[in-house]
C-alpha cells in the first residue's frame, strides 16, 4: 500500500514535469535547439503567482486585491502570470530564433540561440533575485489541504486537478499539431523552414506562436507547482527543468507523447529513489539512465531519428 | 597585492583554465556542457591523493596523477559520447556532470555532502603559473597539425574527412585533453581553497564556462582568454562603478545587464568577440606591409 501511495505521489509530481518536458520537446522538435529560457519562464511564472498572491508585485497590488477580493486573489495570480509570460515569450523569440535564421557560414552558428537563451536565463534569475532575494518564499495554498482517501490511499485534490489539467493540455496540443492548419504549418517548419517558406507558410508569424505555446505550458506548470508545493525560490526552474530534460530525452526528442511518458516516468523514478535510497542519491539513477539512453538509443523510446542531427 | 585583488586574480585564473578546457572540444565544433563534472573529478582526486587519510602524496604528484585520472575518465567517456551529435551531445555531457556530482555527494570517504578538506595549500603564485602554462599550451596545441585539424572539423566536418583528416581521433584527443585541463583546474581549485564541495560545481558553473568560450569565440585560441577575462573582470568593474555612483541597486543587478549583454552580443557578433578575420587584421596591422600584402592576396 505504501508503495502504491509512492506511485501516486510520483504520478502527481510527474504531471508537472510533463508540461515542462513537452515545452522543451516542442522547441527541439520544431526549431531544433535546446531552449534554456524554459527554466526561466517556469520560475518567473511561479514567482509572479507568488508575488500576486502575497501582494509583492512592484505595482498594482491594491488594484488586484480590490478587483478580485481576498479569496479569489489566486485567480489574479493566474492571470498576471500568464499575461506576463506571454509578453516575455514574445520578447525572447525576437532575440533567439530571429537571429538563428542569419547564416554566417560557420559550424557554431547554431549555438547562437542556445547562448542567447542562456543569457535570458541569467537575466531572469537575477531580475527575480534583485527584486525578491534568493531565499525560499512561501505562500498559503488557496485550497488548503483538500484531500480525499480511497482505502488508505491519500489523494490531494489540487494535485489530481493539475495532473488532469496537464494531460488535457497535452492532448489538446497534440490535436492541434495533428489536425489543424496551424499544426500543419508547424510540422512543415519542423521539417525544413526554407521549404515551408516557399510553400507559403509565414514562418516569422508561426514561430512566435510556438514560443507562446511553450511559454503557456511553463506558466501553467509553474502556477500549479506554486499551488501544490507552496515553497519556491529563484532557482526552482533549474531544478525542475533538469529533471524534465531527462524525461524528454527518455521519451525521445521532438515527440510530445514521448515527453508525457518520460515526464511521468522520471516523476515516479524520483519519488521512488527518494523513498528507497534517500534524497541525496536521487540524481544518480535519473542522470545515469539518461546518459545510458543517450549513448545506447539516442532517439529515446518514441523519438524521431531526424531530430537534433544539426550541429547544435 | 591586496586581499581583494588577489581573490579576484584567483577567480580569473581558474576561469581561464576552465575556459580552455571547454575550448578544445569546442574548437572542433562540439559543445561540452559537462565542465563541472571534470572539475569535480579533478578536485576530489587531487585532494584525496594528497590528504593524510588518503594516499598522502606530495601536492604536485597528486595534481599530475589527478589530471591523468580525469584524462582517463574523459577518454573512456569520449568514445560513447562522441557518437552523439548536436543537442544530444550537449545533453550527454550535461548528464555526465550530474552523475559525477551525484556520486561524489554519496561517497562517504570523500566527505559526502559536507565536502572534503584538502591538506596542502597552493599559493597564488602556483595558481597563476598553472593558468599561464595552460594558456601557452593551448596556443601551442592550436598551432600544431592537430590544432589545424580541429579547426577544419569545426568549419566543415565532411570536407575535413574528405581531405584525409582523422576526424574521430582528433575529436577524442580534443575531448580528452580538455577533460584533463578541467581536472587540473579542479585540482588547483581544491588546493587553493583547501576545501572541495560537490555542490559548488553545479550546472550554472558549466553554463558559465561554456558561455566564456562561445562569447570569446571558438575560432582562435584568443577567444576563451578574452571571454574569461571579460566575464570575470567586467562585472566586478561594473560593481565598483555602481557603488561609486552610490547605487546599490545597480551593483546588485549587474548580472541583469550582463545577461542583456550576452543576448546583444549574439545579435552583433554571433561568432564571439575574437574571430579569425579579426586576428588576421590585427596581425596585419601590427606587422605593417606584410599584413597589407596578405590582405591584398586574399
Amino acid at each position: 500500500m505504501l508503495l502504491l501511495q509512492q506511485l501516486i505521489n510520483g504520478l502527481m509530481l510527474g504531471g508537472l514535469y510533463v508540461m515542462v518536458a513537452v515545452a522543451f520537446t516542442l522547441i527541439i522538435g520544431m526549431l531544433n535547439f535546446l531552449n534554456f529560457t524554459i527554466p526561466a519562464l517556469f520560475m518567473f511564472a511561479a514567482m509572479m503567482m507568488w508575488a500576486t498572491m502575497t501582494g509583492n508585485l512592484p505595482f498594482g497590488n491594491d488594484f488586484l486585491l480590490s478587483a478580485f477580493g481576498e479569496h479569489h486573489i489566486w485567480i489574479a495570480g493566474v492571470v498576471v502570470s500568464i499575461v506576463s509570460i506571454c509578453i516575455v515569450s514574445l520578447i525572447i523569440e525576437r532575440f533567439t530564433y530571429r537571429y538563428m535564421k542569419a547564416k554566417y557560414g560557420d559550424a557554431t552558428e547554431h549555438a547562437l540561440p542556445l547562448v542567447s537563451s542562456l543569457g535570458f536565463l541569467i537575466i531572469f534569475e537575477h531580475l527575480v533575485i534583485s527584486q525578491w532575494g534568493s531565499d525560499p518564499l512561501q505562500i498559503e495554498s488557496p485550497f488548503g489541504d483538500a484531500t480525499f482517501t480511497i482505502g488508505s490511499l491519500i489523494f490531494s485534490i489540487p494535485q489530481i486537478i493539475s495532473l488532469a489539467l496537464s494531460l488535457g493540455i497535452v492532448f489538446l496540443l497534440s490535436h492541434i499539431i495533428r489536425r489543424t492548419k496551424l499544426g500543419r504549418a508547424l510540422r512543415s517548419i519542423a521539417e525544413r523552414p526554407d521549404t515551408a517558406t516557399l510553400m507559403g507558410v509565414d514562418v516569422l508569424r508561426i514561430v512566435p506562436v510556438v514560443y507562446v505555446i511553450t511559454g503557456l505550458l511553463c506558466a501553467i506548470s509553474g502556477i500549479l507547482f506554486t499551488i501544490n508545493y507552496t515553497s519556491i525560490d529563484a532557482y526552482i526552474g533549474d531544478t525542475v527543468a533538469t529533471v524534465a530534460i531527462a524525461g524528454m530525452v527518455l521519451g525521445g526528442l521532438g515527440n510530445v507523447w514521448g515527453a508525457v511518458v518520460g515526464g511521468l516516468f522520471v516523476g515516479i523514478l524520483e519519488v521512488f529513489s527518494i523513498y528507497i535510497v534517500g534524497a541525496d542519491f536521487v540524481k544518480v539513477p535519473i542522470w545515469g539512465l539518461l546518459l545510458l539512453i543517450l549513448v545506447l538509443k539516442p532517439t529515446g523510446l518514441f523519438g524521431h531519428s531526424a531530430i537534433g542531427k544539426g550541429k547544435f | 597585492m591586496s586581499g581583494y585583488v588577489e581573490a579576484q586574480l584567483i577567480i580569473l585564473c581558474l576561469s581561464v583554465i576552465y575556459a580552455y578546457a571547454i575550448f578544445l572540444p569546442a574548437a572542433s565544433g562540439q559543445l561540452n556542457l559537462g565542465a563541472a563534472g571534470f572539475i569535480t573529478l579533478g578536485a576530489y582526486a587531487s585532494g584525496w591523493l594528497n590528504n593524510a587519510d588518503g594516499l598522502g602524496l606530495p601536492m604536485g604528484v597528486g595534481m599530475v596523477l589527478a589530471m591523468l585520472f580525469v584524462g582517463a575518465i574523459g577518454f573512456a567517456i569520449s568514445l560513447p559520447i562522441l557518437r552523439t551529435r548536436g543537442v544530444y551531445m550537449v545533453l550527454a555531457t550535461f548528464a555526465f556532470a550530474e552523475v559525477v556530482s551525484g556520486i561524489a555527494i554519496n561517497m562517504e570517504f570523500l566527505g559526502g555532502a559536507a565536502g572534503m578538506p584538502v591538506d596542502a595549500h597552493a599559493p597564488v603564485e602556483i595558481v597563476v603559473a598553472v593558468a599561464v602554462a595552460v594558456v601557452l599550451f593551448c596556443f601551442y596545441f592550436m598551432s600544431t597539425r592537430l590544432g589545424l585539424a580541429l579547426r577544419s572539423i569545426h568549419d566543415d566536418e565532411n570536407v575535413a574527412l574528405l581531405f584525409g583528416v582523422d576526424v574521430r581521433t582528433a575529436r577524442v584527443v580534443a575531448f580528452t585533453v580538455g577533460g584533463m585541463l578541467a581536472g587540473l583546474g579542479g585540482a588547483v581549485y581544491g588546493h587553493h581553497y583547501n576545501y572541495v564541495e560537490a555542490q559548488t560545481f553545479n550546472v550554472l558553473l558549466s553554463i558559465y564556462i561554456l558561455l566564456y568560450v562561445l562569447l570569446g569565440g571558438t575560432q582562435t585560441a584568443w577567444g576563451p582568454l578574452v571571454g574569461a577575462v571579460f566575464f570575470t573582470v567586467i562585472p566586478e568593474i561594473f560593481r565598483h562603478v555602481a557603488i561609486e555612483m552610490g547605487s546599490d541597486w545597480l551593483a546588485d543587478s549587474r548580472f541583469i545587464f550582463f545577461g542583456m549583454f550576452i543576448v546583444l552580443m549574439m545579435v552583433v557578433r554571433p561568432e564571439g568577440v575574437v574571430t579569425r578575420t579579426m586576428q588576421d587584421r590585427c596581425a596585419g596591422f601590427l606587422s605593417g606591409r606584410r599584413g597589407r600584402a596578405r590582405r591584398a592576396a586574399e
